[in-house]
């Protein structure tokens, strides 16, 4: 049989519908490369142990003649970060271990209606709180291309259960580049949708004014697709926009005639390494081949993203995560030797020895940044310079349809490079962090690859609900970067 | 200098005394990073609390079908009866 992990989505459910494997085929292979390489990788958390058999009811139906949705016979890896019914659901934090949830993301529920088969769910940084990968507590997810290095994060099982041929696509979320960071330390597509386009119900809430769950793929059209089936507007979030979703993925044009691009000046400063300077440079040209204009913006407080981003995120963290407290789920210290003093202590001793020290080191900041004496100079500040970061790129994109940056300064780091210094860490998400301050739509696209062989992504910027623009620039990019290795074992 | 303990106190979390001088040391050089926001001129800038402009929808408030109470107790750490239990706190 010839190799399905190496598929795509949509081939796969092509597939499947003209008999030439069913759904339990295509299923098991999968989970026969997790089996196979994720003591390696630790992409996957867990696998679902119902996968099969919602696979086999597949196959049931289509011999019955039933209609099958636009992901039938696919699989589908979950990050952790997302609830599923009847399967257990930790955000990779010792806080929720064994938390099995009584419902399903409104994601979770549309795949599924689409036909996703849910394969397994992803390791990721705990509550998403990290970019490589290194604070889960089921441990260190490995970039399949170099084990030493990080597939970045927080979506990093997502990435690299793709290109490491665990699941033909997966799920992330992105709160300040959670998807498009690990995609192109990882060499996948990621996709992070305008705020307000995908349903946060059901997600496990890290930073509310900023999450936004996206896909993961191998092409740019599986991602559109996939972004079709999971955006809409939701009864239980009222945040999410009544506008239409458009056919993204049939829609998809590689011809670029009439479109402006643009160069934000200040992403492409001196600390941006050489190879990955050649590649959006290269990308640059390609974009430019395929008919578009290429024009300077810019962004010129792209400096202040960083505070702003760590200041407002960790704020609504230190609110949104205040919810576990160990009385009707998660972990509960043992009080049996020594019982709590009172019910602050019985909070504290439950939330300190379950949260890592990530998590609690970004609720100690944003609790000190709304406390008394202390919210005016910080939380409100940085909200107030989130306003002028919005502006900015209202201003650019006066000038261009879509902007093209590099993603990140560096291809993917080493494991522990960045461990002992927070603050390093935090700065590597400086290009990442504004779009999802001003609600905007972007997506990393594999582009090039390091002389060491590790792949760079291309970071792709449209305005609020214009995601075609963005995916049309990205076929351009992807079909002139066929020459880009896609697997790091073939 | 930021007072962790005292931060740690108000977000309920308790830390060790390694813990408090390694949080101490990295939020310091976090915050002093960050004291660059001072320098910009936000007079009269609204501050943006959410990024895009979506008027918010608000569904009716109707009754909807839900698990029983069994399945909101299911998770729980410590039950008695239909009833989450904690141990004595006064």
């Amino acid at each position: 049989m010839e190799n399905i992990i190496y598929k795509n989505a949509i081939d796969l459910n092509a597939d499947f519908i003209s008999g030439k494997h069913t759904a339990v085929e295509i299923t098991q292979a999968f989970l026969d490369q997790i089996e196979k390489e994720n003591k390696t990788i630790n992409a996957f958390v867990r696998t679902n142990d119902k996968a099969l058999k919602v696979a086999a009811q597949q196959d049931a139906d289509k011999l019955a003649g039933k209609d099958l949705g636009p992901l039938a016979g696919v699989p589908i890896g979950i990050k952790e970060m997302f609830c599923t019914e009847g399967l257990e659901t930790t955000a990779c934090s010792n806080l929720l271990k064994g938390f099995v949830p009584p419902y399903s993301a409104t994601v979770v529920k549309k795949l599924e209606t689409a036909g996703a088969i849910i394969i397994g769910k992803c390791n990721q940084d705990e509550f998403a709180m990290g970019s490589s990968n290194e604070n889960s507590c089921y441990g260190d997810v490995k970039n399949p291309w170099n084990i030493e290095h990080v597939p970045g994060g927080s979506s990093g099982g997502s990435a690299a259960a793709v290109v490491a041929g665990m699941s033909p696509i997966t799920m992330g979320t992105d709160t300040g580049g959670s998807i498009r960071q690990p995609a192109h330390f990882c060499g996948v597509v990621g996709v992070k949708p305008t705020y307000g386009r995908v349903s946060r119900y059901g997600i496990i809430a890290f930073a509310s004014s900023l999450d936004q769950a996206g896909p993961f793929s191998k092409t740019v059209k599986e991602s559109a697709l996939v972004c079709e089936v999971i955006s809409g507007q939701d009864p239980m979030d009222g945040t999410t926009s009544s506008l239409p979703v458009p056919e993204w993925s049939k829609n998809i044009s590689a011809d670029l005639k009439g479109m402006k691009v643009g160069l934000p000046k200040e992403y492409f400063s001196d600390a941006i390494e050489a190879d990955v300077k050649e590649a959006v440079d290269k990308s640059i040209e390609w974009v430019k081949a395929a008919g578009a204009e290429i024009v300077e913006v810019s962004l010129p407080n792209t400096h202040l993203s960083i505070p702003v981003y760590y200041l407002v995120a960790t704020s609504e963290a230190s609110s949104n995560l205040s919810r576990y407290d160990g009385v009707r789920y998660g972990q509960r210290s043992d009080f049996e030797a020594n019982p709590p003093k009172d019910l602050a202590d019985f909070y504290s001793r439950n939330r300190g020895e379950g949260f890592g020290e990530e998590v609690k080191r970004r609720i100690m900041l944003g609790t000190y940044a709304l406390s008394s004496g202390y919210f005016d100079a910080y939380y409100k500040k940085a909200c107030q310079v989130r306003r002028v970061l919005k502006n900015d790129f209202e201003e650019a994109f006066k000038k261009c349809d879509v902007l093209l940056s590099p993603v990140a300064t560096t291809p993917a780091f080493k494991i522990n490079e960045k461990t002992s210094d927070p603050l390093a860490m935090y700065l590597n998400d400086i290009y990442t962090t504004s779009t999802n301050l001003a609600g905007l739509p972007g997506m990393s696209v594999p582009c090039g690859m390091t002389k060491s062989g590790l792949p760079i992504g291309l970071q792709l910027t449209a305005s609020h609900f214009e995601e075609q623009k963005m995916f049309n620039v990205a076929q351009a990019v992807e079909d002139a970067a066929d020459q880009v290795k896609r697997w790091p074992n073939g | 200098m930021i007072d962790v303990n005292k931060v740690a106190e108000l977000a309920r979390l308790k830390i060790t005394e390694k813990e408090g001088q390694d949080y101490s040391n990295q939020l310091s050089a976090i915050l002093k990073h960050f004291e660059m926001l001072e320098a910009v001129d936000t007079k009269d800038i609204e501050p943006m609390v959410t990024p895009s402009e979506i008027e918010l929808s608000f569904r009716e408030d109707n009754a909807t079908e839900w698990s029983n109470a069994e399945t909101a107790l299911d998770q729980a750490p410590e039950k008695a009866g239909r009833l989450f239990k904690v141990p004595p706190v006064v």
